[in-house]
């Protein structure tokens, strides 16, 4: 442990965001130091004899050689306890709005010092154990409500277990402590409501579990064709302008999780913005509270310092887990984390370590399967064998959308759902434009049993038509384009149709749309019911000699079409669709005609 | 105290240097060095140890010998000096005047590198600027504080294009001071003329920074021009709380002196030869564009970039449309066809358009009809690729109204002249006049209040005018 003779060395060498210091002897890998006369935080990441390299988490300009290197003797942790929610930290969870007014102007200037949770704000304890109860790690001590959606969960310290010795009730600050344990040895804890804990360490769980329930994100094309389960992984790879990031805001504002931690991750500064403007505007569909009471931002924007994008993954993460281990479903976004491999591949170059693939490191993908590895499905620590998960969605950004580099490749050994982003489809502004051939998702058996209890085994059956209509689509589209759409039938060509409904009504979504933006499962079978109902009775209607010309001209596939604009508290509109295009085909069928022309 | 003369150079290789025996040298320090024959250049601490220090020279180390050359640190990284009085001038790559003014006096002294915006303190760019173009303002909007590249083509009009944005450029709601900061690098003479021109012409000059590094000016200088064109910028926007416009052209040739430096240094190399870090370096300048929370001003900059073979997954144009909020790209089929500006708006994107438009910005019916107008004309592309394939028989009747649809919107829509300014009203109107031309049941992107509102007046006038030439040809015979 933490010894008393504190570790200090020199600059020997700076080369942008490394810096080499000497007389390190006794540091430890990924402690964190502070460089120079400023204070710049870093990290150890690299030890040779007593010359350590540190990343320095801060623009190292005006650095000089032989300035001091202090060892802190911590590794990098992250602070935890009420307050994280609605926060809006940087990768090494500074909160931006602190560093504005340290800073005293728009622009984050360096060596600034500010805690991630605020000390001086009271929290109402309420407390849910007694003096002389036994409690073992994990246990919930008592609660504090954080937001109007959260209720943050006091809990005792993994490695802690014995006997409440004094607990109180009432409003105190993070640091004032609220419980004593003494343990077996007869050893007494303070617990407050702040804990710290390392962010390289991923928290321990009492049992993982598989991920069987499913995360709904009210997007019809994830919902419905390629589904994403609560603790489950999943990966958005495409190239520049093929809408990964409208796909990571829809989610983080309709998923039904509990907790929403956003990490942007050298992205866009205005994305950040715009989440932060947007979010408190919104309605959760579910509570009516604006999205933001459960939202926590994360954001180390493209031009703020390399090595604290590393760092900001791990950050996300290890909050993430906080919230599960207090009973939570939390989505974890991670946007990109192409720019967190691309941070690995600068300090990997600047240690001049021997490259591998495209120039990053040999170990990027064992980094990257250890961060999705840290989400899951669990049973938590503690005795009331609660159950938490946290959900990964990681964007990657492909160079030159060029699915085989490194960083995705990496990511699909790992992730269990890919929706690959298609640019075609984004330039026909068919969004969310994630491919519907070439996207999978391992978790639709497991979800598939869960969706037919619910919809009475019509969900599994209408998911594979829709899925082998499209893919008939396909290979019927490649004969039009050698043939001609003459050399079709005219089954063949309502299976076009049809197909071509399923894309524009259904997986066709505007999420700048009021009502579009959501969809529930409700909504989403009601709408894919009715496209193959009208497939089913359609085609029963042209082997009864009904014209396709007709057929394809009737007034209520417009309906169809407008299906998306109806709102969730009138979907019963949906069924009365279901029987007019019943009604109306069946008329259809009764007049019959002459063959086919067309 | 004198900064200390050092005459301890000892490794040349290209922009680089190496100098031995140094003390108190900081990262990131900017260096004078001074020639033997008394010419001075500067240069910048790349890394450094305790005892040596790599220095990049920019304007290259032609010249330098390690035996007579002499070079101070002189304590402080590169500065600007930035004054209002800088509109209507004109600077080298360097910043120092080369119009034959005298120099400014400074009002103040900033990093030229800046420091992060904080996201926090940022506020999300929502205002249309209408730039005269239909191809921007109808399909790709443009609003104050994005960030939105020109992808070009060698022997395309980028900078016809470019000249003309900075022309007519407005925002609609509020009449705040317009600034246009210009940065070029690595451009011809002839390039950088045509702007000057174009800017003199116009009367443009006068609310006009230009920072210009040629063809044949030394390429590291490169490095640090559109540092100086963004330093000024925000001076002048958040100081001055004016609305910049910053236009840096050509963004290849700074990528390339990136290189230059990254292969001296024998780094290893990213894609292509570029640096890893490229992303990082272009995000530095890129992410100075933006609004702040509290300021009038804004910074809104227009990247142009060549993409070598025209190849959009090539590093540079790659790197830059993950940074930027969309892309401007030209068509060189369109271009062919004669079509200026040849905005091919199919791959072109504005990432910010859904906040700056709509119903007291544009108009109500904006988006809906963008939306519409991109998936008719995807449409109409489709049928007629089919249609060559195939021939025009193979078409449906929906396909061939399709196929005109695409052609007439290349002709009316795309197709402006170079002075010709259309407001925002005028771009709207003619979208729907091109939608009249297919059936109203395709019409699947808009919201029927605004079809009822907007293009039934126009298919009854159309009913009308055809019935009447039809009587009239009746009458006739």
């Amino acid at each position: 442990m933490a010894t008393d003779k504190k570790i200090q060395g020199t600059i020997a060498k700076i080369s942008g965001p490394l810096v080499v210091a000497k007389g390190m002897l006794g540091a430890s890998m990924y402690d964190v130091v502070r460089v120079g006369e400023a204070g710049l935080v870093g990290e150890i990441i690299e030890l040779r004899d007593d010359t350590a390299s540190v990343q320095v988490y801060e623009e190292t300009s005006g650095l000089m050689p032989g300035e001091i290197v202090v060892d802190t003797n911590e590794s990098l942790s992250v602070e935890l306890g009420p307050g994280l929610i609605e926060q809006f930290y940087d990768g090494i969870q500074r909160p931006l709005q602190s560093i504005e007014s340290v800073a005293n102007s728009p622009y984050i200037t360096r060596g600034i010092t500010v805690s991630a949770i605020n000390r001086t704000q009271k929290w109402d304890f309420v407390p849910s154990v007694k003096t002389g109860d036994k409690v073992v790690g994990g246990d919930i001590l008592g609660t504090v409500k954080e937001t109007v959606l959260v209720e943050h969960r006091i809990m005792v310290p993994p490695a802690i277990s014995g006997t409440v010795k004094d607990i109180k009730s009432g409003s105190f600050t993070v640091e004032e402590p609220v419980v004593v344990i003494e343990d077996e040895r007869g050893k007494r804890h303070e617990v407050a409501m702040l804990t710290r804990w390392p962010v390289r360490k991923p928290r321990p769980v009492a049992r993982r579990l598989p991920p069987e329930v499913p995360l709904s994100t009210g997007q019809r094309v994830v919902d419905m064709f390629f589904p994403i389960a609560r603790g489950g992984t999943a990966c958005v790879p495409g190239p520049f302008g093929s809408g990964k990031t409208v796909i990571q805001h829809q989610l983080a504002k309709w998923a039904d999780a509990e907790i929403v931690v956003y990490i942007g991750c050298g992205e866009r500064g205005n994305e950040m913005t715009d989440v932060l403007l947007e979010f408190p505007e919104l309605e959760d569909p579910r509570s009516g509270q604006p999205l933001m009471k459960r939202t926590l931002l994360i954001a180390n924007t493209s031009n703020m310092p390399v090595a604290a994008r590393e760092a900001s993954i791990y950050t996300g993460i290890t909050i993430a887990e906080y919230f599960r281990d207090m009973g939570y479903s939390v989505a974890l976004m991670a946007d990109s984390t192409s720019r967190w491999a691309e941070a690995l591949r600068e300090m990997s170059g600047r240690l001049e370590e021997m490259p591998g693939e495209e120039g990053y490191p040999a170990y990027l993908g064992t980094r990257m399967a250890s961060f999705y590895e840290r989400a899951g499905r669990a049973i938590c620590l503690g005795k009331d064998g609660r159950e938490g998960a946290v959900s990964v969605i990681g964007a990657v950004s492909p160079p030159g959308g060029d699915l085989s580099e490194p960083v995705t490749q990496n990511t699909l050994r790992v992730a269990k759902v890919f929706w690959g982003l298609d640019a075609q489809l984004a330039y026909q502004r068919h969004f969310p434009a994630i491919n519907w051939l070439s996207s999978y998702s391992l978790y639709t058996d497991t979800l598939g049993e869960y969706w037919d209890n619910e919809y009475d085994g019509e969900w599994s059956e209408m998911r594979i038509k829709a899925m082998s209509l499209l893919e008939e689509e396909d290979q019927l589209k490649e004969i039009v384009r050698l043939v001609g759409i003459d050399a079709l039938s005219k089954e063949e060509r309502m299976t076009m149709e049809t197909s071509k409904s399923l894309r524009e009504d259904f997986l066709h979504q505007n999420s700048f749309h009021e009502i579009d933006t959501y969809a529930s499962m409700d909504k989403q079978v009601k709408m894919l019911r009715n496209i193959l109902t009208f497939h089913r009775l359609g085609m029963q209607a042209l082997s009864r000699g009904a014209l396709l010309r007709e057929l394809i001209n009737m007034p209520i596939r417009e309906e169809i079409a407008r299906m998306r604009y109806v709102e969730e508290s009138g979907l019963s509109k949906l069924d009365e669709l279901e029987d007019k295009i019943k009604d109306e085909l069946s008329k259809l069928t009764e007049a019959g005609g002459e063959e086919d022309v067309a | 105290m004198l900064p200390k003369e050092y005459s301890t150079i000892s490794n040349l290789s290209g922009p680089l240097m190496v100098v031995e025996r140094i003390r108190d040298v900081r990262y990131d320090e900017l260096a004078e060095i001074r020639l033997s024959n008394g010419e001075r250049r500067r240069g910048r601490v790349l890394e450094i140890t305790e005892d040596r220090a790599l220095v990049q020279v920019y304007e290259g180390s032609t010249g330098i010998d390690a035996d007579t050359t002499k070079i101070r640190f002189l304590g402080d990284v590169l500065m600007l000096p930035v004054a209002k009085s800088m509109l209507g001038r004109i600077f080298n790559g360097r910043g120092a005047p080369i119009d034959g003014g005298a120099d400014i006096i400074p009002e103040t002294f900033l990093d030229v590198n800046g420091n992060p915006m904080n996201p926090y303190s940022r506020d999300y760019p929502s205002e249309f600027i209408q730039t005269g173009i239909s191809t921007i303002d109808g399909m790709n909007p443009l609003v104050r504080g994005q960030k939105l590249p020109i992808f070009s083509g060698s022997g395309m009009p980028h900078n016809r294009m470019a000249a003309q944005i900075a022309r007519q450029s407005t925002v609609i709601s509020g009449h705040a001071a317009f600034a246009v900061v210009f940065a070029a690098m690595g451009i011809t003479f002839e390039e950088a003329s045509f702007f000057m021109e174009d800017f003199r012409k116009t009367g443009a000059l006068e609310r006009t920074v230009m920072f210009v590094n040629l063809a044949d000016d030394p390429a590291i200088e490169r490095i640090a021009t559109p540092r100086l064109a963004l330093t000024c910028a925000e001076y002048l926007a958040f100081e001055h709380d004016m609305h910049v416009l910053v236009i840096l052209t050509d963004l290849t040739n700074y990528c390339e002196a990136l290189r230059e430096i990254s292969a001296a240094r024998k780094e290893v190399p990213g894609r292509r030869g570029y640096p890893g870090y490229l992303y990082t370096d272009l995000a530095t300048m890129y992410e100075r564009a933006g609004r702040l929370r509290g300021k009038d001003g804004s910074i809104t900059q227009f990247p142009i970039l060549t993409m070598p073979e025209d190849d959009k997954t090539h590093p540079i144009p790659d790197l830059t449309g993950y940074i930027t909020e969309g892309q401007i790209i030209l068509g060189r089929s369109l271009h062919r066809k004669g079509i200026y500006p040849p905005v091919d708006v199919m791959p072109s994107l504005s990432r910010l358009k859904d906040k700056g438009i709509g119903k007291g910005k544009t108009r109500e019916d904006h988006a809906d009809l963008m939306n519409q107008l991109f998936a008719a004309y995807s449409q109409g592309k489709e049928a007629k690729e089919l249609a060559v394939i195939l021939g025009d028989g193979a078409l449906s009747e929906e396909d061939k109204a399709f196929a005109k649809f695409a052609d007439l919107f290349e002709d009316t829509y795309v197709r402006q002249g170079e002075y010709e300014n259309r407001t925002i009203e005028e771009t709207l109107q003619l979208g729907w006049e091109l939608l009249t031309v297919v059936p109203v049941k395709e019409l699947k992107r808009i919201r029927d209040a605004y079809i009822e509102k907007y293009l039934q007046p126009m298919l009854v006038e159309k009913a009308e005018n055809s019935e009447q030439s039809r009587q009239a040809a009746l009458t006739e015979a």
